[in-house]
């Protein structure tokens, strides 16, 4: 579904992705581990287009999108939950959620979804038209992931989702994120909580300062000493 | 001291002229929120406007209506096009380069309009109708006074429900906040900016008709004090913000109008310098004006 082959990207003249290929198939949870500095904020961002790389391919759906303008991936069915959330604060919840389907027109579809993402996240049913700013860390984060779905993805880019919550929220985000993959949509999942993201997902690549050191079954990846020592704090 | 008709005069004045200020500062203020740009050319889209309407009216003798609607739409495309060409070329460029830009821009504007319609100001005759006044003892207003503060009104109000309730004018909000999650969200940010460039213009361009008509009189150099006023109205008001820069033009207005007709006559030739005492002062007192967010966005 989506690939990336020997992507090189600058922030001005330092080079931050050293040439990364990684691969995710449609229906996988797939995620990037690796120390702070190492590039996964960097990998997402270029993926959904804010970025574009000195070299390198990407391709969605044999589609080589490695000019598309950013906006124009969002309809193509990537959605990119942004690390530090990144919600409109002076938007109400309802208007946050009404962007992130801003290219969807059917009525309908978009009703059903806002109540699917109620189901996914009380909490911000009861919030709707407050300003997004006045929400908790914890449900802007919801509104984050929500916002994103509302573009119903085919790929979902989540980049620290449980960056900040409270550990018995964190539990229950990651079984949202695996009911959104059964649902259907394909994951790709940036953790620091690098346990509980393997521990969900089918693949992993594991970054280092802006190349990938390691790749495989999430499970295998686990059980790897060194991926243990470096980022399993075992 | 003052007659009671004295004052009410003075506040229908104030007004009226409140009413422009509010039109520009709209333009200036929604631009400036998504690309923290000063435009300095915004005041001549109001020159322009003026000379649009002018033509109109002598060389072809349009109906009324087709003369404060065709400023419009040529300010309002003027606006795109210095958008298209001059600055978004500078998207990824310093802040301060759009600034320079945008004086350039002025200065081309201005200077082209000197040699093609030549520096001599021209008189503005409005028709008629408009010109009429109306008398309630020591009071007096015109059709064409009616006509401003009604056509604001309608304006503000529409601009205001179409930035509050459609998708489009949320997405313009959330431009303003953020350009890069904007376009996580598909958001096709530079239609939004070209838009923002044509609503603010095609404000500017009904304003310049209405100064013209006001003052009777219009010139290649006219928008540039209007266009610094607005400028002042919509720091006041907090800039960025839509209801800051009409609550910044109308209290702009209102002081400069008092100022001249309240303090003793000697002192009626600071009215402009007034102006940016009062800028002074309420920055001084609100730094981010009455409407206005602390600046929070990343450099
Ligand atoms: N805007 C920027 N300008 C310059 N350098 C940057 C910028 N953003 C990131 N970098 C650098 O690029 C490298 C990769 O950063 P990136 O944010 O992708 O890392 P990360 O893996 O997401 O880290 P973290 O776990 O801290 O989020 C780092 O060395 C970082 O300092
Ligand atoms: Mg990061």
């Amino acid at each position: 579904m989506l690939r990336l082959e020997n992507v090189e990207v600058y922030y001005g003249v330092i080079r931050a992705l050293k040439g990364i290929t990684l691969k995710v198939e449609k229906g996988e949870i797939v995620s990037l581990i690796g120390a702070n500095g190492a590039g996964k904020t960097t990998t997402l961002r270029t993926i959904s287009g804010l970025l574009t790389p000195k070299s390198g391919k990407i391709y969605y759906n044999d589609q080589d999108i490695t000019y598309v303008p950013p906006y124009k991936r969002v309809g193509m069915g990537i959605a990119h939950s942004p690390e530090g959330r990144e919600i409109f604060t002076t938007l109400t919840v309802y208007e946050n959620l009404v962007l992130g389907s801003y290219l969807r027109n059917d009525r309908e579809g978009i009703e059903k979804d806002i109540n699917w993402i109620f189901s996914l996240f009380p909490r911000l049913k009861e919030r709707l038209s407050k300003p997004a700013g006045t929400l908790s860390g914890g449900e802007q984060q919801m509104l984050a992931i929500g916002r994103a779905l509302m573009a119903k993805p085919q790929l979902l880019m989540l980049d620290e989702p449980s960056l900040g919550l409270a550990p018995i929220l964190v539990e229950e985000l990651f079984e949202v994120i695996e009911d959104i993959n059964k649902q259907g949509t394909t994951i790709l999942l940036v953790e620091q909580n690098a346990n509980m993201a393997l521990s969900i997902s089918q693949r992993a690549y594991v970054l280092e300062t802006g190349s990938v050191k390691m790749e495989g079954d999430a499970k295998e990846l686990q059980e790897n000493e060194d991926v243990k020592k470096a980022y399993l704090g075992a | 001291m003052f007659s009671l008709p004295y004052v009410l005069q003075q506040f229908i004045n104030a007004i009226i002229l409140g009413s422009i200020y509010a039109l520009v500062a709209i333009g200036l203020s929604m631009v400036y929120g998504i690309l923290r740009l000063i435009n300095f050319a915004h005041g001549d889209i109001l020159m322009i406007g003026a000379y649009t309407g002018l033509f109109l009216l002598t060389l072809y003798k349009a109906p009324f209506a087709i003369v404060l609607i065709v400023p419009m739409l040529v300010g309002g495309l003027i606006g795109v096009i210095v958008e298209r060409v001059a600055y978004r070329p500078l998207r990824k460029a310093p802040e301060v380069a759009l600034l320079i830009t945008s004086l350039a821009v002025s200065m081309f504007i201005e200077n082209l309009a000197i040699m093609v319609l030549s520096p001599r100001p021209r008189r503005f005759r409005i028709p008629s109708f408009l010109s009429k006044s109306h008398f309630y003892g020591a009071i007096n207003f015109r059709n064409i006074d009616i006509l401003i503060v009604i056509l604001t009104v309608v304006l503000v109000v529409v601009l205001t429900l179409f930035v509050k309730k459609t998708k489009i004018g949320i997405a313009m909000r959330a431009t303003a906040e953020s350009i890069n999650t904007s376009y996580l969200m598909g958001i096709n940010v530079n239609n939004i900016i070209m838009l923002t460039f044509a609503i603010g213009s095609l404000l500017a361009g009904v304003a310049g008709m209405m100064f013209a008509s006001k003052y009777g009189r219009i010139e290649p150099f006219m928008g540039f004090l209007p266009g610094l006023k607005a400028f002042v109205a919509s720091v006041i008001g907090g800039i960025g913000s839509l209801p800051g820069a009409v609550m910044g033009g109308y209290l702009l207005g209102f002081a400069e109008i008092f100022f001249v007709g309240f303090l003793p006559p000697q002192l009626s030739g600071y009215r402009d310098g007034f102006v940016f005492l009062l800028l002074i002062i309420v920055l001084l007192i609100r730094p981010s004006g009455i409407f206005g967010q602390a600046e929070k966005r990343e450099v």
